[in-house]
């Protein structure tokens, strides 16, 4: 299969190319984030607190991953299941975030929001977290280091692999996948 | 006369398991991803077992663990009545073997101690202790390993006795395809017919703890088990639900006696990292 490559911080002119079925290879900036950074920017948000970073054009990736051993940039580091995030997609995307990062399914609130907001939801690979990490190529904590795994770490990642799952038109991998067949 | 098993045995041997399982994928495993890889004929399916494939031998060969989600630690004690231990308390040492594990090979602590205050113990404990007393010398340890993206997939159907089978095999496949990508398919799908609520969830897991390539030793389960598969292979859910012909790669089911009036059917999912292991001492 043909691998597409594209580059953070990612244009509504790629967003635009990108449809659901594409295997792509990213390169460039991430954010991770999953449940508890959700909940804290949520938190902040309502307080009317400025957050410790910047989430306009960014792509989240929902990651916790291994503690990196000595050395090493980071250890074990597949995407968890996106569904539990779906509650905080429309803050997200309010926020300026230009995608998301993750596995399995969204609600059909998060796919008319992705539409509204020329936005994408990449699936990568759930369980291959030893081999995803080889694609990364640096990790910091930029906020909530309180949270440890679930902190907010800045990737640069080289040709890691995802697939379209929900592209900006509203098509649905997971849709397509049991309806072939039917 | 009874035989001794000091807890630091016990205490090693889960360490062992612990290690194995988070970065060492058996023979048996890797053959059965084999030959899923070889019936898959959608490109994208393909593709992603390739992935997957690579990911167990970079886990092997880099000492990565082979996911992020480390798991809880689920162990399973058949302790013989002949056998005295000796040293702290069991159920200690098999904490403090889990703490010492997850901290030492740098696996991520996924436990927290309350389940709606949610703060994390930091050691992965306490781990979920099963005891089974059985006749004996022996100490028989499964560990296993599960992620929370296929437990959170689990589920429980009381049936009337009276319901056929083929509306119970609807049932699975409903709960399979309901949760499509969600717990990281070709799952492993553990089912526990029978029992009270509580047994059948149990032997759900326990039916997990089988060898992957063994079938129910019973026919008529045996052949169940086949059925199934055969269904949930058929709703195309495929390899991290991308589609494609293989959504599971193994059906385990485990039967108990039921009251007259129940008939409880429980799943438990599995991801494609069937992550386990078994020491007998």
């Amino acid at each position: 299969m043909e691998w597409k490559k594209i580059t953070t911080p990612l244009s509504s002119d790629v967003i635009k190319t990108l449809k659901c079925g594409d295997l792509c290879l990213i390169t460039g900036k991430l954010l991770t984030a999953r449940d508890k950074a959700h909940e804290r920017i949520a938190q902040m948000s309502a307080a009317g607190e400025i957050l410790p970073f910047e989430l306009k054009g960014e792509l989240i990736y929902y990651v916790g991953p291994t503690p990196a051993k000595p050395g090493e940039i980071i250890g074990a580091a597949g995407p968890t299941t996106s569904s539990r995030m779906d509650p905080f997609s429309s803050m997200m995307l309010e926020l300026g975030i230009k995608g998301m990062i993750g596995k399995g399914k969204r609600d059909r609130h998060t796919k008319e929001l992705i539409q509204k907001y020329c936005a994408v939801y990449f699936s990568s690979f759930g369980g291959a977290g030893a081999y995803l990490s080889k694609r990364i190529k640096s990790s910091k904590i930029i906020a909530f280091d309180d949270l440890a795994s679930e902190a907010v770490h800045e990737l640069f990642v080289e040709d890691f692999p995802v697939v379209v799952a929900i592209d900006m038109y509203g098509e649905d991998i997971y849709e397509h996948a049991v309806q072939q067949y039917r | 006369m009874k035989r001794t098993i000091h807890t630091d045995e016990i205490r090693k041997a889960i360490s062992e398991l612990i290690y194995n399982a988070n970065f060492i994928t058996p023979p048996e495993i890797k053959n059965i991803f084999t030959e899923m890889r070889s019936r898959e004929t959608l490109p994208l399916a393909a593709e992603t077992l390739n992935i997957l494939i690579e990911n167990i031998k970079i886990a092997e060969e880099e000492k990565i663990p082979l996911c992020q989600d480390c798991g809880s630690v689920i162990i399973f004690l058949e302790l013989g009545q002949e056998i005295e231990i000796t040293g702290e308390y069991l159920y200690d040492a098999v904490n403090s073997a889990v703490a010492e594990a997850y901290s030492k090979f740098y696996l991520r602590k996924s436990i927290v101690a309350d389940p709606l205050r949610r703060k994390n113990t930091g050691t992965n404990t306490p781990a979920f202790i099963h005891t089974d007393i059985v006749p004996g010398k022996t100490l028989t340890i499964d560990v296993m390993l599960k992620g929370g993206g296929s437990e959170n997939m689990s589920a429980l159907r009381m049936f009337r006795p009276t319901d056929s089978v083929e509306k119970i095999i609807d049932f699975i496949e409903e709960t399979v395809t309901a949760a499509g990508p969600n717990p990281c398919p070709p799952i492993f799908l553990g089912i526990g017919i029978g029992g009270t609520a509580d047994a059948a969830m149990l032997n759900a897991k326990k039916a997990l703890l089988k060898n992957p390539g063994d079938h129910n030793p019973d026919p008529f389960y045996r052949d169940l088990e086949i059925r199934i598969l055969e269904r949930v292979n058929n709703t195309g859910i495929g390899p991290m639900g991308f589609g494609g012909n293989n959504s599971a790669a193994g059906v385990y089911i485990k039967e108990a006696p039921a009251h007259i009036a129940s008939l409880p059917v429980a799943l438990n999912l599995n991801c494609h990292s069937f992550r386990k292991g078994r020491r007998i001492l």
